[in-house]
């Protein structure tokens, strides 16, 4: 890199080089932004078959959304089937990372183990949700099973019950991610270097103490990217709950989230409203992306 | 890798006998955790090979003998899943295809070029990783219908190119493998600038493209939200759609053994190939989790 | 009806390259009687003006196969190559078979419909099909032929039930859609149950006990306390919106009839007392009861539920051993039943116009239907030779002819209060009140979410 004048020709390719993904990010990211946000100040929607609109009505759209009361409720329910699901998946996560990179337990067959864990990562959600549909149902497998060995006397309902509905959406996506972020914790834990651990032993630390003094701390910058990452993937949690509940996301909407209720009005084709209700999808990722920005630029981690 | 670094100081004794006791309930764990992984593919498969009128009569343990008889109903169905199979795969692969050679070549643009905007540009590519696509699909839809492209798989292609995370990881990945010094050296051979990003840079970056290839195709694999919305006929659309219409259930004509065969149609084939690529792809994981 | 055949000579000499080899035409000509003369002329002038069919494939929307597998059977010539093509002489026929729940079949149907100028030729829809709950919704634009614009005629249709055609004329007046079935519907019992709870499986004494809803809830009772279950509430849903007084949507605005609030309470009072499920229809617990085992009373259904959900072709099925019997209910009502429109921009037809005539007017066909697959078909003539003699006679209902109930009822069926919006509204009813029935929400909370799920649905619309 010393001689300037030579680098300088070539970094013409560095343009060259970005042109592809700059090309379709216009067309197939920038511009539909720009246009979904342009929608959301139009009526634009289908009557039988007649269009109406597009007309404009400056901020109708956003007052709807507001006065409604709709948004928070499906925020919180997103929010609350995430973290049901975050929670065990995190605690779990670390529990095994600790165990499976825990040099004195020397665990046997840790990549039968590895390979399970991280195979229901691969399944179609949509496969997955269907699978429980059908296990969970009120004539299926799991109530057949539950009352052969005696635990219901009648077949329980599990899709008519709040809890339950929202338990089954985080027991799937627990157990979609726990895997994955095991092995992102493992690789954290194995970063960390040995001696500390050498020299915490020597100092007659047990395998708790050096848990929580040692590997947790260090583990912080990794936990917060995946806590943020798995945020940002809460929030657009669609594939599970969608199918499970056929859409409904009942009892109640208890279990719709944010982008089965814009999936909603999409699919009736009112694109004024659908428009609104993107902008503040895309407001409030776009406060978490920046956190999570300034997170992985400041901690020099990534 | 782990299991390196776990030999080396595994060497010493342990102290105490709570090491064993700790060892006990760590198995212990893991067998459930396994057992509550594997439970639900199990019971997916014994429900396959069973008739309606065996699963009407309530759970079994072993598999019966129907397991032809429904992939044969099932692929003289109405729903045409074979051609749901094919679809998925041509898309899954050709977005894998896309999203990891360009991605790769973006990424060198960033890492071997100095040039004005260098630094925003890989900022704002971060920033917009964090966007979901489903803020935009409104003004997509839109788009590709304007482009003659609604109903048509080139619309969840061709998109592919730019994908922000893909780029992510393979930027991490050159960071820590790919040496200047090695374009340097290959400019000084004469090797045109394009020439040299697809013989030497592009082999070198064999093991990250292959770890966000599996990825990719996952993922556009598993998708659903976009191509519901974008696909509209039959026989155009990909597997995740034709699962989602068993919700809408007379199609099958309330055959359950159907049903739990179409959804090990979907499933087993992925975990085949997992089983077959687990290396790579757990090991690709840990190899994105230490630089990502 | 000779018009008809008169028309199909003249349609089957005009196409007859088309149509080389493919039976169709012959047995038309076979069956027509030699003293066909007076409007002769009139109607091949009609025929006549329809251009000659370029069209390579036949497009088919619909949302199941119970059409095609009608097709297969009793359409001369038809030969099936897979699930979804097919092959009428030199032409494919390709079926667009998508699912209608969640408007998913209307909004996919809107689409091609929009797209129909612009189509190419071989994607242009030919034919498509609709269902009364929203039927109006086509037949009132330009995206559905005139049958008259086909050339046929009033006289060909005389023998259809009125309501048939109700359904499916346009604000203009112009008939828009013709059906092979009739639907008017009735109850289906589980006669092994009536005769544990009642103490007879006697189709006129188990109408005797449910001949109203009092008497209905009375019988759910006692059903419930030998252990079975009625039915889901669901089942009686459309027997109660049948009989509303008046439209789901009066000037733009959702209203809740009150036959409507009077099937949320009754329903709720059964559900509470276990004598009623709340399983949606078409699911897989609902279907339990097609076997023994699932130890249910009965279903409400027409004639075409007998065949197509009934599961008839499985011994161990209450239907293979000819286990249910029909009566006519708490109420008379009507449920479903396909009607065939035309699209404007075919390149089919004199094809189209023939399916249409064969389908859902040949007297031949429609018997045949009605004995193969158990239809009540749409032709007073025929239900009424049905009735009369023991070719009506269902095995799966244990021999009992059900016609005379079910011509009767289709006599009876009133749809003055159908409006477009009927399958939005009660989609979204149904599941919004289960909230209510599973006692996850108040009345009021479940209705509430009702008129926003409907609004959200169909913005054109009020519900306060």
């Amino acid at each position: 890199m010393n001689k300037k004048s030579k680098v300088v020709s070539y970094n013409k390719w560095g343009y060259i080089f970005l042109i592809p993904f700059t090309v379709i990010f216009l067309i197939f990211q920038l511009v539909p932004l720009a246009t979904t946000i342009y929608n959301s100040f139009f009526e634009n929607y289908r009557s039988g078959l007649t269009q109406i609109g597009p007309n404009f009505v400056g901020l109708q759209n956003y007052g709807t959304i507001i006065t409604n009361g709709d948004l928070p409720t499906y925020f919180y329910n997103t929010m609350v089937m995430w973290l049901m699901g975050f929670i065990p998946q995190i605690l779990l996560s670390l529990l095994l990372g600790a165990w499976f990179t825990d040099p004195s337990l020397r665990l046997k067959c840790q990549t039968f183990f590895k390979t399970v864990i991280y195979l229901p990562n691969l399944i179609m959600a949509s496969a997955f949700a269907m699978l429980f549909f059908t296990l969970f149902s009120d004539s299926g497998p799991i109530n057949s099973m539950l009352m052969q060995i005696g635990v219901f006397k009648e077949a329980y309902q599990f899709m008519s019950h709040v809890w339950t509905v929202r338990t089954l959406v985080a027991t799937m996506n627990c157990l979609m991610w726990f895997g994955n972020t095991t092995i992102l914790l493992m690789a954290g834990m194995l970063g960390i270097d040995p001696s500390l651990f050498e020299a915490a032993q020597v100092d007659g630390a047990t395998s708790t103490q050096i848990f929580y003094k040692i590997t947790l701390p260090l583990l912080r910058p990794i936990l917060i990217f995946v806590m943020i990452t798995s945020l940002i993937g809460g929030l657009q949690m669609f594939d599970v709950p969608q199918i499970l509940t056929n859409g409904t996301g009942d009892p109640m909407r208890s279990s719709m989230t944010l982008i089965m209720y814009l999936n909603k009005h999409l699919f009736s084709k009112n694109y004024g409203l659908a428009g609104a209700l993107s902008v503040f999808l895309f407001v409030i990722t776009g406060i978490l992306s920046l956190i999570v920005f300034k997170f992985t630029n400041s901690d020099k981690v990534k | 890798m782990d299991m390196a670094a776990n030999t080396t100081i595994a060497g010493k004794q342990d102290t105490g006998a709570s090491v064993h006791a700790r060892r006990v309930v760590s198995y212990v764990v893991l067998i459930l955790i396994s057992f509550l992984c594997l439970f639900w593919f199990y019971v997916l498969f014994i429900n396959a090979t069973r008739s309606n009128s065996e699963l009407s009569l309530g759970f079994s343990a072993v598999p019966s003998t129907h397991f032809v008889e429904n992939w044969t109903n099932l692929k003289n169905g109405t729903l045409p899943i074979l051609n749901g199979l094919i679809n998925s795969l041509v898309i899954a692969f050709l977005t894998a295809g896309l999203a990891t050679y360009f991605s790769a070549m973006t990424a060198y643009a960033i890492h071997a070029y100095d040039f004005k905007g260098k630094k925003f540009m890989f900022t704002f590519i971060l920033m917009i990783m964090m966007i979901p696509t489903q803020v935009t699909v409104l003004g997509f839809l839109q788009l590709i219908g304007k482009m003659g492209l609604d109903n048509n798989p080139t619309a969840l292609i061709v998109p592919a190119i730019a994908s922000p995370a893909v780029f992510f990881y393979m930027k991490q990945y050159m960071d820590s493998t790919l040496p200047l010094s090695l374009v340097e050296a290959a400019r000084i051979d004469g090797s045109g600038e394009f020439r040299t990003f697809n013989q030497i840079v592009v082999p070198l970056m064999k093991p990250a493209i292959a770890v966000q290839a599996i990825f990719s195709f996952v993922n556009s694999w598993n998708n659903y939200f976009t191509p519901a919305l974008v696909l509209h006929d039959d026989t155009k659309k990909t597997l995740p759609i034709l699962i989602a219409q068993l919700r809408s259930a007379d199609w099958l004509k309330f055959d359950m053994g159907q049903v739990y065969m179409m959804i090990a149609f979907s499933i087993f084939p992925v975990i085949i190939v997992y089983l077959i690529l687990s290396k790579h792809i757990v090991g690709g994981v840990t190899l994105g989790g230490v630089k990502g | 009806m000779k018009k008809r055949i008169v028309s199909l000579l003249v349609l089957a000499t005009m196409t007859a390259t088309m149509f080389a080899g493919c039976g169709g035409s012959d047995s038309a000509t076979t069956e027509a009687p030699a003293d066909s003369a007076a409007t002769e002329t009139a109607d091949a002038e009609v025929a006549a003006e329809l251009p000659a069919d370029t069209g390579k494939v036949l497009n088919i929307q619909c949302w199941n196969d119970e059409f095609q597998s009608r097709l297969k059977s009793h359409y001369p010539g038809y030969e099936e190559v897979d699930a979804t093509h097919g092959k009428i002489g030199d032409v494919e026929v390709v079926w667009t078979i998508t699912p209608s729940t969640d408007n998913a079949y209307q909004n996919n149907l809107d689409e091609a419909l929009l797209a129909q100028e612009s189509a190419a030729a071989d994607d242009k829809v030919d034919l498509f099909l609709v269902e009364a709950d929203y039927a109006l919704k086509y037949v009132d634009t330009d995206y559905a032929m005139a049958l008259s614009d086909l050339g046929i005629t009033d006289a060909d249709l005389a023998d259809q039930y009125k309501y048939t055609q109700s359904i499916v004329t346009d604000s203009n007046g112009k008939l828009k859609g013709s059906s092979w079935q009739a639907c008017s519907a009735g109850l289906i019992y589980n006669r092994e149950a009536a005769k544990e709870v009642l103490g007879t499986d006697d189709p006129d004494e188990v109408q005797a006990a449910v001949a109203d809803w009092g008497k209905y809830n009375e019988t759910a009772a006692k059903v419930a306390e030998a252990g079975y279950t009625m039915c889901s509430a669901y089942d009686t849903f459309r027997v109660y919106s049948n009989n509303v007084s008046g439209k789901w949507v009066q000037d733009n605005k959702v209203v809740i009839d009150k036959n409507i609030d009077k099937w949320i309470d009754d329903s709720k009072e059964l559900v509470d007392a276990k004598a009623e499920d709340t399983d949606d229809l078409w699911g897989d617990d609902w279907a339990k009861g097609k076997n023994p085992e699932g130890k249910v009373f009965c279903y409400f259904g027409p004639a075409w539920f007998f065949n197509f959900c009934l599961n008839a072709d499985d011994p161990a099925s209450i239907a293979g051993q000819g286990g249910w019997g029909y009566c006519v209910g708490p109420q008379s009502y009507y449920w479903g039943g396909t009607w065939i429109c035309a699209a404007t921009g075919t390149d089919n037809a004199n094809l189209v116009k023939d399916i249409i005539l064969k389908m859902t007017t040949d007297k031949g066909i429609l018997k045949d239907i009605a004995q193969q697959d158990a239809d009540c078909v749409n032709s007073k003539t025929v239900l009424a030779e049905l009735a009369a003699d023991d070719s009506g006679n269902l095995d799966l209902l244990g021999g009992q002819n059900p016609y005379k109930q079910l011509a009767e009822g289709a006599e009876k069926v009133d749809l003055s209060n159908i409006s477009a919006y009927d399958q939005g509204c009660n989609e979204e009813l149904q599941k919004a009140i289960k909230n209510y029935f599973q006692g996850n929400a108040t009345k009021e909370e479940a209705l509430d979410m009702f008129k926003k799920a409907v609004v959200e649905k169909y913005p054109e619309l009020t519900a306060e």
